[in-house]
């Protein structure tokens, strides 16, 4: 696989704030790439500057061989973009808007009802955007994005305004658009998000690259135990302390959790005491990779 | 050519379904043709009202003809009281009270009123004059007859509907283009629009594409109004409108386009193009001519793109002037144009 977008040493500063501070990446093609961090980590900047957007202060960053920022319209009609605040053309409706977009990169308009229908707003196709919900707008900005069929697609936080159903119903969508071998680029501040649907992450704060792997990879560098945890009247809590492998025995109300790094030999300890009631185990999760990171104190 | 095409068809709904713009652009201007033309254009003066004291011989006796002529213009109310008389003047709710003294026509009148005053001293001078040359017994030997240059005159309509017309235009070219491109750039479309294959000069001609669809629509409206309902006698050259509507558009929008650069909001947007436009129109001879203005005011308004315009309107609709006099306003219109589109691309913004 060949790299699609080279990224290279990207700065940019506003007055004494580093937005984004010499972030380093490859994006190859096919691949599903996530830009994880909090609110303000500088994401959206680094998206917009690889975009075309804004200009860097300092660094490259390069699409297949081209600065975006000359906006080459060979390269514009290969990208699409949803920008994270939805901007349509005021007083048009869902199918006028798609149309418009379509004839924009001299597209065909046929694609314009599937479209819609993929994003779930044939109901609202002559409906004018200004009536539109936040997550419907949402859904029309990604599909203005997709109108011309590009090979490379940027979304930032395309799920951020959507109920849990329709954004779960967008990641099917999302994983499709994948599949069938375009790059996707996206921002998010959902970990669920990005280990669901990307092939790699890059984890940033305050503008800088923190990690870079595969959601799994990641999850296994941070060596996190496992938390099994239990109905309370299944095993006294002194004797589960001292199974080997056991770290730690907490007791809540109504449950009591048993945390391990070796989570085979306790299980099998617990079954062969027939200890299982109530039974459920989680290891740890991108989450924890991002807490552990960017640590726990309030963002903007 | 297809994006160019979709983006004037956006671009022109937008315009077209927002009630807002379409009445303040089309159905305001309009309000005023009808306000100008219909209602103030057969202004034959209103009688002025006098009260008369007793007998006056000056009146009473005059012979027929003069006395119709007279009862044209003056309604006479016999009453018995002067001074009653001459307080309701001072109240302004009658011209002048007339009452005699041996052969000397007293009138009581008000300075309040310049108008007024100035007729009724015109009309007694005259009812004055005409018994004294009555009572002389000297056939008259000259006979007044007044004619006004602008044969049958310029009537209302025929000067108002021109300098209207530039005035609607201006109104629409100017707050069309800065609320375009105001609220293109503050719900981020036009750095939507920045990466999509499409260049600048695509949106600009959109622009002038729409404004210039609007302007026409416009003049059809106005000239078609103003012939039909209020009687505008076109001249023979008025197809001449034409290019000058397509450069006074081209200098209005340009006007628009530099308050858009510069204003963060609509509201600001649309400010600045009041602040510009209305005074403008009133020193441009928009809503009344500017004839009997001083001469620094005549000097100011000649700066004024409104006014050339203006002028090339009245001049090819109505005052049958033929393409010599459309060159000027047109070079003037296209200048403004290209100074105000070059400073406005120079402070123009893709984003907030």
């Amino acid at each position: 696989m060949a790299a699609r977008i080279e990224v290279r040493g990207l700065t940019k500063t506003y007055g004494d704030l580093t937005a984004v501070d010499e972030l380093t990446f490859t994006v190859e093609s096919g691949e599903f790439f996530g830009l994880l961090g909090p609110n303000g980590a500088g994401k959206t900047t680094a998206l917009e500057m690889i975009e075309g957007l804004r200009k860097p202060d300092a660094g490259t960053v390069r699409i297949d061989g081209i600065d975006p920022w000359r906006r080459d319209p060979a390269l514009l009609h290969r990208i699409g973009v949803q920008l994270q605040a939805s901007a349509f053309f005021e007083r048009l409706t869902a199918r006028e808007q798609l149309a418009t977009f379509a004839a924009l990169y001299d597209a065909p308009a046929s694609r314009v009802d599937e479209l819609l229908a993929e994003v779930g707003l044939e109901d609202k196709a002559d409906d004018r955007v200004e009536k539109l919900s936040g997550g419907q707008a949402q859904r029309l900005s990604i599909a203005c994005a997709l109108v011309h069929d590009p090979e490379i697609v940027f979304l930032d936080e395309p799920t951020s305004a959507l109920d849990p159903q329709a954004r779960r119903n967008l990641w099917d969508f999302l994983r499709c658009l994948n599949d069938s071998g375009r790059t996707v680029v996206l921002t998010t501040h959902y970990m669920e998000e990005a280990e669901t649907l990307c092939d790699r992450v890059a984890i940033v704060d305050h503008g800088r690259l923190l990690e870079l792997d595969s959601p799994a990879a990641l999850v296994r560098g941070l060596d996190a135990p496992t938390r099994i945890s239990l109905a309370p009247e299944a095993i006294d809590p002194d004797a589960a302390r001292v199974i080997p492998g056991v770290e730690e025995v907490t007791v809540h109300a109504e449950q009591l959790t048993v945390t391990t790094r070796r989570p085979a030999e306790v299980l099998a300890e617990l079954a062969r005491r027939d200890a299982l009631h109530g039974l459920s185990a989680s290891g740890a999760s991108l989450e924890d990779v991002f807490l552990h990171l960017t640590g726990r104190e309030y963002r903007s | 050519m297809k994006p160019l095409v979709s983006l004037s068809r956006a671009m022109f709904l937008g315009f077209f379904r927002d009630r807002m713009t379409l009445f303040w652009a089309v159905l305001f201007p309009l309000m005023f043709l009808v306000l100008f033309g219909g209602i103030f254009s057969d202004q034959t003066a209103a009688k002025i009202e006098i009260a008369q004291v007793g007998p006056v011989a000056a009146i009473d006796r005059m012979p027929a003809p003069a006395r119709e002529a007279f009862d044209e213009s003056v309604d006479v109310d016999q009453v018995a009281d002067l001074d009653a008389a001459v307080e309701r003047v001072a109240e302004g709710e009658i011209a002048a009270a007339v009452v005699e003294h041996d052969g000397r026509v007293v009138v009581h009148f008000s300075k309040a009123d310049q108008v007024a005053a100035g007729r009724v001293y015109a009309i007694f001078q005259g009812v004055v004059d005409s018994a004294n040359l009555a009572l002389s017994g000297v056939e008259p030997q000259f006979v007044l007859d007044a004619q006004p240059v602008e044969d049958e005159s310029l009537k209302t309509i025929q000067y108002v509907t021109p300098s209207l017309l530039g005035w609607a235009i201006a109104m629409s070219a100017t707050f069309g283009a800065a609320t375009n491109l105001v609220t293109w750039r503050r719900t981020g479309l036009l750095r939507r629009l920045r990466l999509a294959p499409i260049g600048t000069p695509s949106v600009v001609l959109a622009r002038v594409g729409v404004s210039l669809l609007v302007a026409f629509g416009q003049a059809a409206i106005f000239i078609g109004l103003a012939s039909a309902a209020f009687g505008l006698q076109l001249s023979g050259w008025w197809p001449l409108v034409v290019p000058l509507v397509l450069a006074g558009t081209l200098a209005f929008l340009s006007i628009g386009m530099l308050a858009g650069s510069v204003c963060k909001t609509e509201e600001g947007a649309v400010g600045l193009a009041n602040f510009v436009v209305l005074p403008m129109a009133f020193l441009s001879g928009s809503f009344f001519p500017l004839d009997g203005a001083p001469g620094w005011l005549q000097f100011i308004s000649r700066l004024l793109p409104l006014r050339h315009l203006n002028e090339g309107m009245l001049d090819v609709m109505v005052r049958d002037q033929g393409p010599g006099a459309v060159w000027v306003p047109l070079l003037i219109l296209l200048a403004f144009a290209a100074v105000c589109a070059a400073v406005a691309a120079k402070l123009f913004r893709w984003d907030r």
